[in-house]
């Protein structure tokens, strides 16, 4: 691989391991604040009381913040082992990036079509999702053909 | 050294992870709810809103936990058939109520639920629940029920007005919200799920007096009375 497009690949995903990280903490802390039974309070929204309470929250007992959290630790470890140069982790970065954006885009969905609320912190964690989701975009068009 | 870095940071992450988990997740953890007959729900389930709204003495051997949507027909079926167990059992039978709005399928569900929540500031939750469920026709269509529930509270000799901002208030909210906690920390996802002493009732079991009648019972000889 040309130096240039190498440094491009470790800037790329040392960008995506800093959002995954940003990702990872909203996670987290919506994770433990459902586990302690806390209404989360929005400063930005108004409907973090409604998404965070509604069954959209939990999916089998587990809270989604939870399932969310190891999500975004999983995209961090291989962002951060693809920035270091295991880049044949591409692949399975792409899956869960893919995975989590259309995840996102369906939990958007319901907080406007079914809840008719926001919650900030889930706006924040779809937000940095869909922008892993275009660093695998621009990743793609800066490997195609290898 | 730098083929570890990665692992290294990655390791480092995670002990954050266990850190905030640990420390910010640990330090303000719910007490456990010391009432005898919450003792066998796991730690970590939430406590829901506190006091409950509840029916009969605190020191009941049995303790019915009902999850309810006012705008569920099957929970308005529950309803008389909770208030005839509270009347036959008094004194051996508490019953609590928990806020479970299905908003998902009853538009009406939550300003219901609010409705009531606002009634209890006022102390006026259970007749403001049973009006509810009795009236459930007459408001679960409407566009707009919260002006019939403002109307209720009038009837029901409460100030309109206080009713009317308490209903749109974080207090009636985060009540709401906390029992949903509760529910979802159990797995009730379902309204009414009844609770005898933490064991979740089948619907069958509840939607037959005479069945449930039978539980209430050998829930109580399994207590020697």
């Amino acid at each position: 691989m040309p130096r240039s497009k190498l440094a491009g690949t470790t800037n790329l995903y040392a960008l995506a391991a800093f959002v995954a990280l940003a990702g990872l903490f909203d996670a987290l802390y919506l994770t433990i604040e459902h586990l302690q039974g806390r209404s989360v309070r929005c400063t930005a929204t108004s409907g973090c009381s409604e998404v965070l309470g509604s069954h959209y929250a939990v999916i089998g007992g587990v809270p989604l913040a939870a399932v969310g959290a190891i999500a975004y630790f999983t995209v961090f470890s291989l962002a951060t082992l693809i920035a270091f140069g295991h880049t044949r982790l591409r692949s399975v970065f792409r899956i869960i990036v893919g995975l989590m954006c259309g995840t996102s885009l369906w939990l958007l969905y319901v907080q406007a079509f079914v809840l008719k609320a926001f919650c900030q912190y889930c706006l924040l964690s779809a937000g940095l999702s869909l922008v892993l989701g275009g660093i695998v975009i621009v990743d793609w068009f800066l490997h195609r053909g290898e | 050294m730098k083929r570890y870095l990665p692992f290294v940071i990655i390791a480092a992450v995670l002990a954050a992870v266990a850190f905030v988990v640990l420390f910010a997740g640990g330090r303000s953890a719910p007490t456990p709810n010391t009432n005898q007959n919450l003792l066998n729900i796991p730690y970590r389930a939430a406590a829901g809103a506190e006091p409950p709204h509840a029916h009969g003495s605190p020191n009941a051997p049995v303790v019915l936990e009902e999850f309810g949507d006012f705008e569920c027909p099957p929970c308005r079926r529950l309803h008389p058939v909770l208030k005839q167990i509270e009347t036959g059992y008094s004194g051996r039978v508490r019953v609590i109520f928990r806020q479970l709005p299905l908003s998902e399928m009853h538009a009406n569900a939550l300003p219901a639920a609010r409705a009531s929540e606002a009634a209890a500031m006022q102390d006026r939750f259970w007749e403001m629940h049973n009006l509810l469920y009795e009236k459930q026709d007459e408001w679960k269509a409407k566009p707009n029920a919260r002006l019939t529930f403002v109307e209720y509270a009038r009837t029901l000799g409460m100030d309109a007005d206080k009713f009317a901002r308490d209903m749109d208030g974080e207090a009636v909210y985060d009540r709401i919200i906390a029992d949903g906690q509760r529910a979802n920390s159990l797995g009730v996802n379902g309204t009414p799920t009844v609770l005898l002493n933490n064991r979740e009732l089948s619907y069958a079991d509840i939607s037959a007096a005479h069945r449930f009648r039978s539980l209430i019972d050998a829930a109580l000889r399994e207590k020697g009375l």
